[in-house]
Protein backbone atom coordinates (compact mmCIF):
# COMPACT_ATOMS: atom_id res chain seq x y z
CA UNK A 1 0.00 0.00 0.00
CA UNK A 2 1.52 3.40 -0.66
CA UNK A 3 2.13 5.58 2.30
CA UNK A 4 3.30 8.52 0.95
CA UNK A 5 0.62 11.12 -0.19
CA UNK A 6 1.41 12.45 -3.45
CA UNK A 7 -0.63 15.34 -4.27
CA UNK A 8 -1.84 15.80 -8.17
CA UNK A 9 -3.86 18.62 -8.38
CA UNK A 10 -7.20 18.89 -10.23
CA UNK A 11 -6.70 14.50 -11.05
CA UNK A 12 -10.40 13.11 -9.69
CA UNK A 13 -10.88 9.95 -8.09
CA UNK A 14 -14.04 8.31 -9.03
CA UNK A 15 -16.49 10.50 -7.27
CA UNK A 16 -20.14 10.43 -7.99
CA UNK A 17 -22.84 13.00 -6.48
CA UNK A 18 -25.96 15.04 -7.36
CA UNK A 19 -24.50 18.65 -7.24
CA UNK A 20 -20.68 18.91 -5.85
CA UNK A 21 -19.06 16.32 -7.77
CA UNK A 22 -21.29 16.42 -10.89
CA UNK A 23 -19.88 18.01 -14.58
CA UNK A 24 -18.16 21.12 -14.08
CA UNK A 25 -15.45 23.08 -16.74
CA UNK A 26 -12.67 25.51 -15.26
CA UNK A 27 -13.70 28.98 -15.53
CA UNK A 28 -17.49 28.10 -16.90
CA UNK A 29 -19.08 29.55 -13.97
CA UNK A 30 -16.85 32.92 -13.73
CA UNK A 31 -17.93 33.30 -17.44
CA UNK A 32 -21.48 32.74 -16.68
CA UNK A 33 -21.35 35.56 -13.48
CA UNK A 34 -19.67 38.06 -15.46
CA UNK A 35 -22.83 38.13 -18.06
CA UNK A 36 -24.99 38.06 -15.01
CA UNK A 37 -25.57 41.52 -13.03
CA UNK A 38 -24.67 41.19 -9.33
CA UNK A 39 -28.59 41.20 -8.21
CA UNK A 40 -29.38 38.56 -10.37
CA UNK A 41 -26.36 36.29 -8.82
CA UNK A 42 -28.23 37.20 -5.89
CA UNK A 43 -31.23 36.14 -6.75
CA UNK A 44 -29.79 32.88 -7.74
CA UNK A 45 -28.41 32.24 -4.44
CA UNK A 46 -31.40 33.30 -2.78
CA UNK A 47 -33.18 30.75 -4.71
CA UNK A 48 -30.60 27.95 -4.01
CA UNK A 49 -31.63 28.48 -0.32
CA UNK A 50 -27.58 27.51 0.07
CA UNK A 51 -26.59 27.44 3.82
CA UNK A 52 -22.93 27.92 4.86
CA UNK A 53 -21.43 24.49 4.60
CA UNK A 54 -18.74 24.73 7.56
CA UNK A 55 -21.50 24.22 10.56
CA UNK A 56 -23.37 26.95 11.51
CA UNK A 57 -25.32 27.24 8.24
CA UNK A 58 -25.59 31.04 8.12
CA UNK A 59 -27.40 32.05 4.43
CA UNK A 60 -24.76 32.73 1.83
CA UNK A 61 -27.33 34.68 -0.15
CA UNK A 62 -27.72 36.81 3.24
CA UNK A 63 -24.37 37.32 3.74
CA UNK A 64 -23.09 38.16 0.41
CA UNK A 65 -25.88 40.90 0.13
CA UNK A 66 -25.13 42.18 3.42
CA UNK A 67 -21.36 42.61 2.27
CA UNK A 68 -22.19 43.94 -1.23
CA UNK A 69 -24.61 46.64 0.52
CA UNK A 70 -21.57 47.51 2.86
CA UNK A 71 -19.92 50.81 1.51
CA UNK A 72 -16.54 50.23 1.29
CA UNK A 73 -13.14 51.22 -1.03
CA UNK A 74 -11.33 47.76 0.00
CA UNK A 75 -13.42 45.08 0.47
CA UNK A 76 -12.18 41.02 1.06
CA UNK A 77 -13.61 37.39 0.30
CA UNK A 78 -12.01 34.88 2.59
CA UNK A 79 -11.96 30.95 1.94
CA UNK A 80 -11.88 29.17 5.34
CA UNK A 81 -9.99 26.02 4.41
CA UNK A 82 -8.84 26.02 8.18
CA UNK A 83 -11.03 22.67 8.69
CA UNK A 84 -9.41 21.63 11.73
CA UNK A 85 -13.06 19.38 13.22
CA UNK A 86 -11.16 15.92 14.24
CA UNK A 87 -13.26 13.57 11.28
CA UNK A 88 -12.90 16.48 8.54
CA UNK A 89 -11.30 16.09 5.86
CA UNK A 90 -13.64 16.96 2.68
CA UNK A 91 -11.97 20.39 2.05
CA UNK A 92 -8.87 18.22 1.42
CA UNK A 93 -10.54 16.42 -1.18
CA UNK A 94 -12.07 19.52 -2.86
CA UNK A 95 -8.99 21.49 -2.98
CA UNK A 96 -6.89 18.52 -4.18
CA UNK A 97 -8.96 17.26 -6.52
CA UNK A 98 -11.72 20.33 -7.79
CA UNK A 99 -9.69 23.31 -7.02
CA UNK A 100 -11.38 24.97 -9.96
CA UNK A 101 -14.88 24.93 -8.06
CA UNK A 102 -13.59 26.59 -4.89
CA UNK A 103 -11.38 28.72 -7.21
CA UNK A 104 -13.89 30.14 -9.28
CA UNK A 105 -16.95 30.51 -6.44
CA UNK A 106 -14.04 32.97 -4.80
CA UNK A 107 -13.83 34.54 -8.61
CA UNK A 108 -17.82 34.66 -8.20
CA UNK A 109 -17.98 36.30 -4.84
CA UNK A 110 -15.58 39.12 -5.61
CA UNK A 111 -17.58 39.76 -8.70
CA UNK A 112 -20.86 39.95 -6.36
CA UNK A 113 -19.79 41.49 -3.44
CA UNK A 114 -17.70 44.14 -5.03
CA UNK A 115 -13.86 42.61 -3.75
CA UNK A 116 -10.73 42.99 -5.07
CA UNK A 117 -8.92 40.31 -3.16
CA UNK A 118 -9.73 36.85 -2.09
CA UNK A 119 -7.65 34.81 0.48
CA UNK A 120 -7.50 31.48 0.90
CA UNK A 121 -6.56 30.74 4.83
CA UNK A 122 -5.06 26.89 4.46
CA UNK A 123 -4.72 25.38 7.59
CA UNK A 124 -1.14 24.88 7.89
CA UNK A 125 -1.48 20.83 8.00
CA UNK A 126 -2.01 21.21 4.59
CA UNK A 127 1.34 22.78 3.45
CA UNK A 128 1.63 20.01 1.08
CA UNK A 129 -1.05 21.70 -0.83
CA UNK A 130 0.50 25.30 -0.70
CA UNK A 131 3.00 24.99 -3.65
CA UNK A 132 0.29 23.30 -6.45
CA UNK A 133 -2.30 25.46 -5.53
CA UNK A 134 0.04 28.45 -6.20
CA UNK A 135 1.12 26.91 -9.12
CA UNK A 136 -2.71 26.25 -10.25
CA UNK A 137 -4.00 30.25 -9.56
CA UNK A 138 -0.64 31.06 -11.68
CA UNK A 139 -2.32 29.21 -14.34
CA UNK A 140 -5.66 30.88 -13.85
CA UNK A 141 -3.56 34.30 -13.79
CA UNK A 142 -2.53 33.13 -17.39
CA UNK A 143 -6.03 32.36 -18.82
CA UNK A 144 -7.08 35.69 -17.40
CA UNK A 145 -9.79 34.31 -14.96
CA UNK A 146 -7.51 35.96 -12.22
CA UNK A 147 -5.92 39.54 -12.63
CA UNK A 148 -7.10 42.88 -14.26
CA UNK A 149 -10.44 43.14 -16.44
CA UNK A 150 -10.77 39.76 -16.18
CA UNK A 151 -12.27 37.74 -19.08
CA UNK A 152 -12.58 41.58 -20.50
CA UNK A 153 -15.15 42.63 -17.89
CA UNK A 154 -13.80 46.35 -17.87
CA UNK A 155 -13.19 47.29 -14.46
CA UNK A 156 -13.13 44.10 -12.39
CA UNK A 157 -9.75 43.20 -11.30
CA UNK A 158 -9.60 40.48 -8.95
CA UNK A 159 -7.01 38.25 -7.09
CA UNK A 160 -6.74 35.44 -4.87
CA UNK A 161 -3.50 34.50 -2.45
CA UNK A 162 -3.08 31.73 -0.49
CA UNK A 163 -2.05 32.46 3.91
CA UNK A 164 -0.87 29.34 6.07
CA UNK A 165 -1.89 28.78 9.25
CA UNK A 166 0.12 27.26 11.51
CA UNK A 167 -2.04 24.15 14.01
CA UNK A 168 -4.78 26.65 15.82
CA UNK A 169 -7.82 24.81 15.78
CA UNK A 170 -9.69 28.13 16.98
CA UNK A 171 -8.53 29.88 13.75
CA UNK A 172 -11.59 28.34 11.83
CA UNK A 173 -14.04 30.30 13.84
CA UNK A 174 -14.19 33.51 11.26
CA UNK A 175 -13.03 36.17 13.84
CA UNK A 176 -10.46 33.97 15.01
CA UNK A 177 -8.96 33.60 11.56
CA UNK A 178 -9.30 37.37 10.72
CA UNK A 179 -7.10 38.48 13.96
CA UNK A 180 -4.50 35.51 13.13
CA UNK A 181 -4.35 37.11 8.73
CA UNK A 182 -3.88 40.85 10.78
CA UNK A 183 -0.71 39.02 12.41
CA UNK A 184 -2.08 39.21 15.90
CA UNK A 185 -2.85 35.96 18.22
CA UNK A 186 -5.74 33.78 16.68
CA UNK A 187 -8.42 34.82 19.18
CA UNK A 188 -12.05 35.41 18.37
CA UNK A 189 -13.54 38.99 18.64
CA UNK A 190 -16.64 40.38 20.01
CA UNK A 191 -19.07 40.12 17.54
CA UNK A 192 -21.00 42.30 16.14
CA UNK A 193 -19.67 43.67 14.59
CA UNK A 194 -19.62 41.20 12.42
CA UNK A 195 -17.21 40.88 9.51
CA UNK A 196 -19.57 41.46 6.48
CA UNK A 197 -18.92 45.46 8.06
CA UNK A 198 -15.83 44.84 9.98
CA UNK A 199 -13.59 42.33 8.96
CA UNK A 200 -10.56 41.95 7.39
CA UNK A 201 -8.29 45.05 8.01
CA UNK A 202 -11.49 46.88 9.35
CA UNK A 203 -12.78 46.15 5.54
CA UNK A 204 -16.40 44.20 5.12
CA UNK A 205 -15.38 41.00 4.59
CA UNK A 206 -17.22 38.10 3.63
CA UNK A 207 -15.97 34.37 4.99
CA UNK A 208 -16.97 31.20 3.59
CA UNK A 209 -16.45 27.77 3.81
CA UNK A 210 -14.48 25.93 0.82
CA UNK A 211 -17.59 23.48 0.15
CA UNK A 212 -20.02 26.71 0.08
CA UNK A 213 -17.91 28.11 -2.53
CA UNK A 214 -17.77 25.30 -4.74
CA UNK A 215 -21.35 25.18 -4.37
CA UNK A 216 -21.77 28.83 -5.59
CA UNK A 217 -19.76 27.66 -8.81
CA UNK A 218 -22.50 24.89 -9.51
CA UNK A 219 -25.55 27.28 -8.55
CA UNK A 220 -24.36 29.69 -10.83
CA UNK A 221 -23.81 27.72 -13.87
CA UNK A 222 -27.19 25.48 -13.26
CA UNK A 223 -29.22 28.13 -11.46
CA UNK A 224 -30.89 28.05 -8.08
CA UNK A 225 -33.62 26.01 -8.76
CA UNK A 226 -32.07 23.46 -9.95
CA UNK A 227 -29.88 23.08 -6.30
CA UNK A 228 -33.32 23.75 -4.22
CA UNK A 229 -34.55 20.36 -5.93
CA UNK A 230 -31.62 18.47 -3.90
CA UNK A 231 -32.49 17.86 -0.19
CA UNK A 232 -35.40 19.15 2.35
CA UNK A 233 -36.70 22.15 2.39
CA UNK A 234 -35.03 23.59 5.19
CA UNK A 235 -31.57 22.29 3.77
CA UNK A 236 -31.44 22.78 0.34
CA UNK A 237 -29.02 20.72 -1.68
CA UNK A 238 -26.47 17.83 -0.91
CA UNK A 239 -23.81 17.92 1.53
CA UNK A 240 -20.43 16.39 1.48
CA UNK A 241 -19.69 14.14 4.78
CA UNK A 242 -15.35 13.10 5.68
CA UNK A 243 -16.46 9.50 6.97
CA UNK A 244 -14.04 7.56 9.16
CA UNK A 245 -14.09 4.91 11.81
CA UNK A 246 -15.16 1.38 12.14
CA UNK A 247 -16.10 1.17 8.67
CA UNK A 248 -15.29 -0.45 5.13
CA UNK A 249 -15.42 2.25 2.98
CA UNK A 250 -13.97 5.65 4.58
CA UNK A 251 -13.89 8.62 2.69
CA UNK A 252 -15.69 11.61 1.54
CA UNK A 253 -19.53 10.88 0.25
CA UNK A 254 -21.65 13.20 -1.43
CA UNK A 255 -25.43 12.63 -0.43
CA UNK A 256 -28.31 15.41 -0.35
CA UNK A 257 -29.80 16.21 2.87
CA UNK A 258 -31.93 14.32 4.74
CA UNK A 259 -30.13 11.13 4.24
CA UNK A 260 -30.92 9.38 7.48
CA UNK A 261 -28.44 8.28 9.28
CA UNK A 262 -28.34 4.67 8.93
CA UNK A 263 -28.81 4.87 5.14
CA UNK A 264 -25.39 6.52 5.08
CA UNK A 265 -23.89 3.74 7.58
CA UNK A 266 -25.49 1.44 4.87
CA UNK A 267 -23.36 2.85 1.75
CA UNK A 268 -20.28 3.27 3.87
CA UNK A 269 -20.56 -0.47 5.08
CA UNK A 270 -20.33 -0.10 8.54
CA UNK A 271 -21.39 -3.03 10.22
CA UNK A 272 -22.31 -3.52 14.36
CA UNK A 273 -22.07 0.47 15.07
CA UNK A 274 -23.18 1.13 18.26
CA UNK A 275 -22.55 5.22 18.25
CA UNK A 276 -21.95 7.62 15.41
CA UNK A 277 -20.29 10.78 16.57
CA UNK A 278 -21.79 13.85 13.87
CA UNK A 279 -20.25 17.12 13.61
CA UNK A 280 -16.77 15.92 15.00
CA UNK A 281 -15.65 16.44 18.27
CA UNK A 282 -18.01 19.35 19.06
CA UNK A 283 -20.89 17.55 17.55
CA UNK A 284 -23.13 14.84 19.61
CA UNK A 285 -23.06 11.45 19.59
CA UNK A 286 -25.86 9.75 18.28
CA UNK A 287 -26.10 5.85 19.91
CA UNK A 288 -27.71 2.88 17.52
CA UNK A 289 -31.35 3.96 18.63
CA UNK A 290 -31.23 7.23 16.98
CA UNK A 291 -29.89 5.99 13.58
CA UNK A 292 -33.39 6.62 12.08
CA UNK A 293 -32.39 10.79 12.51
CA UNK A 294 -32.07 12.79 9.09
CA UNK A 295 -28.91 14.78 8.39
CA UNK A 296 -30.36 17.92 8.06
CA UNK A 297 -30.05 21.43 9.54
CA UNK A 298 -33.54 20.51 11.28
CA UNK A 299 -32.99 17.53 12.80
CA UNK A 300 -28.77 16.47 13.15
CA UNK A 301 -26.72 19.73 11.50
CA UNK A 302 -23.24 18.64 10.46
CA UNK A 303 -20.28 20.29 9.03
CA UNK A 304 -19.99 16.95 7.40
CA UNK A 305 -17.73 15.30 9.85
CA UNK A 306 -19.10 11.18 10.71
CA UNK A 307 -17.18 9.05 13.21
CA UNK A 308 -18.23 5.58 13.68
CA UNK A 309 -17.59 3.59 16.64
CA UNK A 310 -18.49 -0.05 16.37
CA UNK A 311 -19.39 -2.64 19.47
CA UNK A 312 -16.11 -2.79 20.91
CA UNK A 313 -15.22 0.71 21.20
CA UNK A 314 -14.83 2.14 24.56
CA UNK A 315 -16.92 5.60 24.78
CA UNK A 316 -15.29 6.95 27.94
CA UNK A 317 -11.90 6.40 26.00
CA UNK A 318 -13.67 8.72 22.67
CA UNK A 319 -14.87 10.98 25.06
CA UNK A 320 -11.48 11.64 26.64
CA UNK A 321 -10.17 12.27 23.62
CA UNK A 322 -12.30 14.05 22.59
CA UNK A 323 -11.64 16.62 25.49
CA UNK A 324 -7.85 16.36 25.72
CA UNK A 325 -7.88 17.64 21.62
CA UNK A 326 -10.56 20.51 23.66
CA UNK A 327 -8.04 21.44 25.87
CA UNK A 328 -5.08 21.38 23.50
CA UNK A 329 -7.23 23.73 21.10
CA UNK A 330 -8.60 26.04 23.86
CA UNK A 331 -7.18 29.64 23.02
CA UNK A 332 -7.80 30.56 26.60
CA UNK A 333 -8.64 33.89 25.52
CA UNK A 334 -12.21 33.24 28.22
CA UNK A 335 -12.67 31.99 31.15
CA UNK A 336 -15.31 29.31 30.47
CA UNK A 337 -13.58 27.56 27.75
CA UNK A 338 -10.06 27.78 29.46
CA UNK A 339 -10.91 26.36 32.82
CA UNK A 340 -14.08 24.50 32.27
CA UNK A 341 -12.66 22.13 29.54
CA UNK A 342 -10.06 21.34 31.93
CA UNK A 343 -12.59 20.45 34.54
CA UNK A 344 -14.43 18.22 32.08
CA UNK A 345 -10.94 16.24 31.00
CA UNK A 346 -10.71 15.91 35.07
CA UNK A 347 -13.98 15.04 35.81
CA UNK A 348 -13.45 11.97 32.57
CA UNK A 349 -10.25 11.23 34.40
CA UNK A 350 -12.31 10.27 37.60
CA UNK A 351 -14.80 8.06 36.10
CA UNK A 352 -11.84 6.17 34.52
CA UNK A 353 -10.31 5.73 37.75
CA UNK A 354 -13.57 5.02 39.67
CA UNK A 355 -13.31 7.98 41.48
CA UNK A 356 -16.14 10.08 40.84
CA UNK A 357 -19.24 10.69 42.57
CA UNK A 358 -22.39 11.60 40.68
CA UNK A 359 -22.95 14.66 42.26
CA UNK A 360 -19.80 15.95 40.93
CA UNK A 361 -20.83 14.93 37.46
CA UNK A 362 -23.73 16.29 37.72
CA UNK A 363 -22.03 19.64 38.48
CA UNK A 364 -19.71 18.96 35.56
CA UNK A 365 -22.61 18.62 33.64
CA UNK A 366 -24.33 21.61 34.60
CA UNK A 367 -20.60 23.35 34.43
CA UNK A 368 -20.82 22.40 30.46
CA UNK A 369 -24.24 24.20 30.29
CA UNK A 370 -23.01 27.03 31.85
CA UNK A 371 -19.76 27.26 29.36
CA UNK A 372 -22.73 26.81 26.25
CA UNK A 373 -23.91 29.83 27.33
CA UNK A 374 -21.11 32.03 28.85
CA UNK A 375 -18.26 30.84 26.44
CA UNK A 376 -17.08 34.11 23.61
CA UNK A 377 -17.02 31.99 20.44
CA UNK A 378 -18.35 28.84 19.29
CA UNK A 379 -15.22 26.38 20.50
CA UNK A 380 -16.21 26.70 24.32
CA UNK A 381 -19.91 26.91 23.37
CA UNK A 382 -19.56 23.35 21.66
CA UNK A 383 -17.11 21.91 23.41
CA UNK A 384 -19.34 20.24 26.14
CA UNK A 385 -21.61 18.75 23.91
CA UNK A 386 -19.70 15.46 23.74
CA UNK A 387 -19.60 15.32 27.10
CA UNK A 388 -23.07 15.78 27.84
CA UNK A 389 -23.93 13.39 25.07
CA UNK A 390 -22.05 10.88 25.84
CA UNK A 391 -22.41 9.98 29.08
CA UNK A 392 -26.02 10.66 28.63
CA UNK A 393 -26.19 8.06 25.96
CA UNK A 394 -23.95 5.36 27.26
CA UNK A 395 -24.50 6.08 31.05
CA UNK A 396 -25.00 2.41 31.20
CA UNK A 397 -21.67 1.54 29.72
CA UNK A 398 -19.73 4.06 31.17
CA UNK A 399 -20.73 3.65 34.51
CA UNK A 400 -20.73 0.39 35.06
CA UNK A 401 -16.96 -0.03 34.08
CA UNK A 402 -15.43 -2.67 35.50
CA UNK A 403 -17.82 -5.11 36.32
CA UNK A 404 -15.95 -7.91 33.49
CA UNK A 405 -18.59 -7.20 30.63
CA UNK A 406 -18.05 -6.83 27.38
CA UNK A 407 -17.20 -2.74 27.74
CA UNK A 408 -16.27 -2.87 31.43
CA UNK A 409 -12.82 -2.49 31.34
CA UNK B 1 24.97 33.80 17.40
CA UNK B 2 28.10 35.08 14.61
CA UNK B 3 27.53 38.29 13.22
CA UNK B 4 28.18 36.92 9.82
CA UNK B 5 24.79 34.90 11.16
CA UNK B 6 23.06 37.63 12.28
CA UNK B 7 23.86 39.63 8.89
CA UNK B 8 22.51 36.62 6.91
CA UNK B 9 19.68 36.46 8.79
CA UNK B 10 18.21 40.06 8.64
CA UNK B 11 18.98 40.07 4.96
CA UNK B 12 16.82 36.43 4.83
CA UNK B 13 14.10 38.60 6.53
CA UNK B 14 14.18 41.68 4.16
CA UNK B 15 13.53 39.38 1.44
CA UNK B 16 10.46 38.02 3.49
CA UNK B 17 9.67 41.52 3.54
CA UNK B 18 9.98 42.21 0.15
CA UNK B 19 7.95 39.15 -0.92
CA UNK B 20 4.93 39.60 1.45
CA UNK B 21 4.74 43.83 2.40
CA UNK B 22 5.89 45.58 4.97
CA UNK B 23 2.04 45.42 7.12
CA UNK B 24 1.86 43.53 10.01
CA UNK B 25 -0.95 41.21 7.93
CA UNK B 26 2.38 39.65 6.46
CA UNK B 27 3.55 38.01 9.87
CA UNK B 28 1.94 34.93 9.56
CA UNK B 29 3.36 34.17 6.46
CA UNK B 30 7.35 35.73 7.50
CA UNK B 31 7.45 33.59 10.58
CA UNK B 32 6.10 30.62 8.51
CA UNK B 33 9.22 31.08 6.41
CA UNK B 34 11.57 31.59 9.34
CA UNK B 35 10.24 28.35 11.12
CA UNK B 36 10.37 26.12 7.88
CA UNK B 37 14.28 27.22 6.94
CA UNK B 38 15.50 27.24 10.50
CA UNK B 39 12.83 24.88 12.51
CA UNK B 40 12.45 27.75 15.02
CA UNK B 41 12.49 31.64 15.54
CA UNK B 42 15.27 32.28 17.38
CA UNK B 43 14.90 35.50 19.68
CA UNK B 44 17.11 37.86 16.96
CA UNK B 45 15.03 36.96 14.50
CA UNK B 46 11.95 37.35 16.37
CA UNK B 47 13.53 41.23 16.73
CA UNK B 48 14.21 41.20 13.38
CA UNK B 49 10.73 40.59 12.38
CA UNK B 50 9.51 42.98 14.64
CA UNK B 51 12.15 46.06 13.69
CA UNK B 52 10.99 45.87 9.59
CA UNK B 53 7.07 45.57 10.55
CA UNK B 54 7.34 48.28 13.17
CA UNK B 55 5.96 46.26 15.73
CA UNK B 56 7.39 45.34 18.92
CA UNK B 57 9.12 41.98 19.23
CA UNK B 58 6.59 40.78 22.10
CA UNK B 59 3.78 40.91 19.77
CA UNK B 60 6.41 38.70 17.56
CA UNK B 61 6.81 36.32 20.62
CA UNK B 62 2.93 36.42 21.33
CA UNK B 63 2.03 35.34 17.63
CA UNK B 64 4.63 32.21 17.96
CA UNK B 65 3.45 31.21 21.41
CA UNK B 66 0.35 31.06 20.26
CA UNK B 67 0.25 28.51 17.54
CA UNK B 68 1.19 24.59 18.01
CA UNK B 69 3.64 24.79 14.68
CA UNK B 70 5.66 28.13 15.94
CA UNK B 71 8.68 27.56 18.30
CA UNK B 72 10.95 29.79 19.88
CA UNK B 73 13.24 27.12 21.10
CA UNK B 74 15.16 25.24 18.10
CA UNK B 75 13.84 21.40 17.37
CA UNK B 76 15.24 18.58 15.53
CA UNK B 77 16.52 18.43 11.88
CA UNK B 78 13.63 16.73 11.29
CA UNK B 79 10.02 17.43 12.89
CA UNK B 80 7.62 14.17 12.96
CA UNK B 81 3.80 14.48 13.88
CA UNK B 82 2.02 11.84 14.80
CA UNK B 83 -2.10 12.39 14.59
CA UNK B 84 -3.39 12.24 17.74
CA UNK B 85 -7.26 12.55 17.04
CA UNK B 86 -9.92 9.15 17.42
CA UNK B 87 -10.03 8.28 14.21
CA UNK B 88 -6.25 7.84 14.05
CA UNK B 89 -5.89 6.47 17.26
CA UNK B 90 -8.34 3.88 16.40
CA UNK B 91 -6.68 2.56 13.86
CA UNK B 92 -3.50 1.85 15.92
CA UNK B 93 -1.74 5.61 16.62
CA UNK B 94 -0.02 4.02 20.11
CA UNK B 95 1.04 0.92 18.51
CA UNK B 96 3.14 3.05 15.72
CA UNK B 97 3.87 5.80 18.46
CA UNK B 98 5.47 2.89 20.52
CA UNK B 99 7.29 1.62 18.02
CA UNK B 100 9.46 4.87 16.99
CA UNK B 101 9.76 5.16 20.65
CA UNK B 102 11.57 2.04 21.07
CA UNK B 103 13.22 2.39 17.63
CA UNK B 104 14.46 6.45 18.41
CA UNK B 105 15.02 6.06 21.92
CA UNK B 106 13.12 8.82 22.87
CA UNK B 107 9.70 9.53 24.52
CA UNK B 108 6.92 11.66 22.34
CA UNK B 109 7.87 15.31 22.55
CA UNK B 110 11.76 14.60 23.14
CA UNK B 111 13.95 14.99 20.41
CA UNK B 112 16.99 12.61 19.50
CA UNK B 113 20.84 12.69 20.86
CA UNK B 114 22.06 13.47 17.15
CA UNK B 115 19.59 16.41 16.84
CA UNK B 116 17.88 14.34 13.90
CA UNK B 117 14.20 14.17 14.86
CA UNK B 118 11.73 15.64 17.23
CA UNK B 119 8.58 13.63 17.69
CA UNK B 120 5.27 15.18 18.43
CA UNK B 121 1.96 14.45 18.34
CA UNK B 122 -0.56 16.64 16.49
CA UNK B 123 -4.22 17.31 16.67
CA UNK B 124 -6.47 16.04 13.66
CA UNK B 125 -4.17 16.04 10.34
CA UNK B 126 -7.25 15.80 8.18
CA UNK B 127 -6.00 11.89 6.85
CA UNK B 128 -8.64 10.32 8.85
CA UNK B 129 -10.05 8.24 6.21
CA UNK B 130 -6.59 7.06 5.59
CA UNK B 131 -5.11 6.72 9.74
CA UNK B 132 -3.15 6.03 11.45
CA UNK B 133 -1.08 9.51 9.93
CA UNK B 134 1.66 11.03 10.80
CA UNK B 135 3.74 14.11 9.02
CA UNK B 136 7.68 14.10 8.50
CA UNK B 137 8.01 18.25 7.62
CA UNK B 138 5.60 19.04 5.38
CA UNK B 139 4.97 15.76 3.98
CA UNK B 140 2.40 13.01 5.03
CA UNK B 141 2.13 9.48 5.37
CA UNK B 142 -0.81 7.22 5.95
CA UNK B 143 -1.99 3.95 6.14
CA UNK B 144 1.00 3.14 8.79
CA UNK B 145 1.92 0.27 10.58
CA UNK B 146 4.29 0.72 13.23
CA UNK B 147 6.89 -1.28 10.70
CA UNK B 148 6.07 0.99 8.07
CA UNK B 149 6.40 3.85 10.32
CA UNK B 150 10.02 3.30 11.42
CA UNK B 151 11.31 2.13 7.99
CA UNK B 152 9.93 5.87 6.61
CA UNK B 153 12.06 7.45 9.41
CA UNK B 154 15.09 5.40 8.28
CA UNK B 155 15.09 6.79 4.76
CA UNK B 156 14.76 10.77 6.24
CA UNK B 157 18.65 11.79 5.81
Amino acid sequence: MQNHLEVKLGEKKDRKGPVIFSEYKRGEAIKKALSMSREDILFELKDSKLKGRGGAGFPTSTKWMLTAAAKAEKKFIICNADEGEPGTFKDRVLLMEYPELVFDGMVVGGYTIGAQLGIVYLRGEYEYLLKPLEDYLEEMRKDNLLGKNILGKEGFDFDIEIVLGSGAYVCGEETALIESLEGHRGEPRNRPPYPINTGFLGRPTSVNNVETLAAVSHIVVKGGKWFAKFGTDKSSGSKLFSVSGDCEKPGVYELPWGTKVSELLKIVGAKNAKAVQIGGASGHCIPKSQFDRALAYEDVPTGGSVMIFNENRDMLHVLKNFMEFFVDESCGQCTPCRIGNVKLLEGVEMIEKGQYTFAHINKLKELGRTMQLASKCGLGQSSPNPFISILENFKDEIFNRGNGGRNGR
Amino acid sequence: MLVVEKNALSEEIESYIEKYGNDRSALLMILHEIQKKHRHISEFAQQEVARLLNIHPVEVYSVISFFAFLNSNPKGRNLVRICQTISCDMKGKKQVVQAIERELGIKIGETTKDNKFTVEYANCLGLCDMGPAMAINDQVYVNLTPEKAVELLSKVK
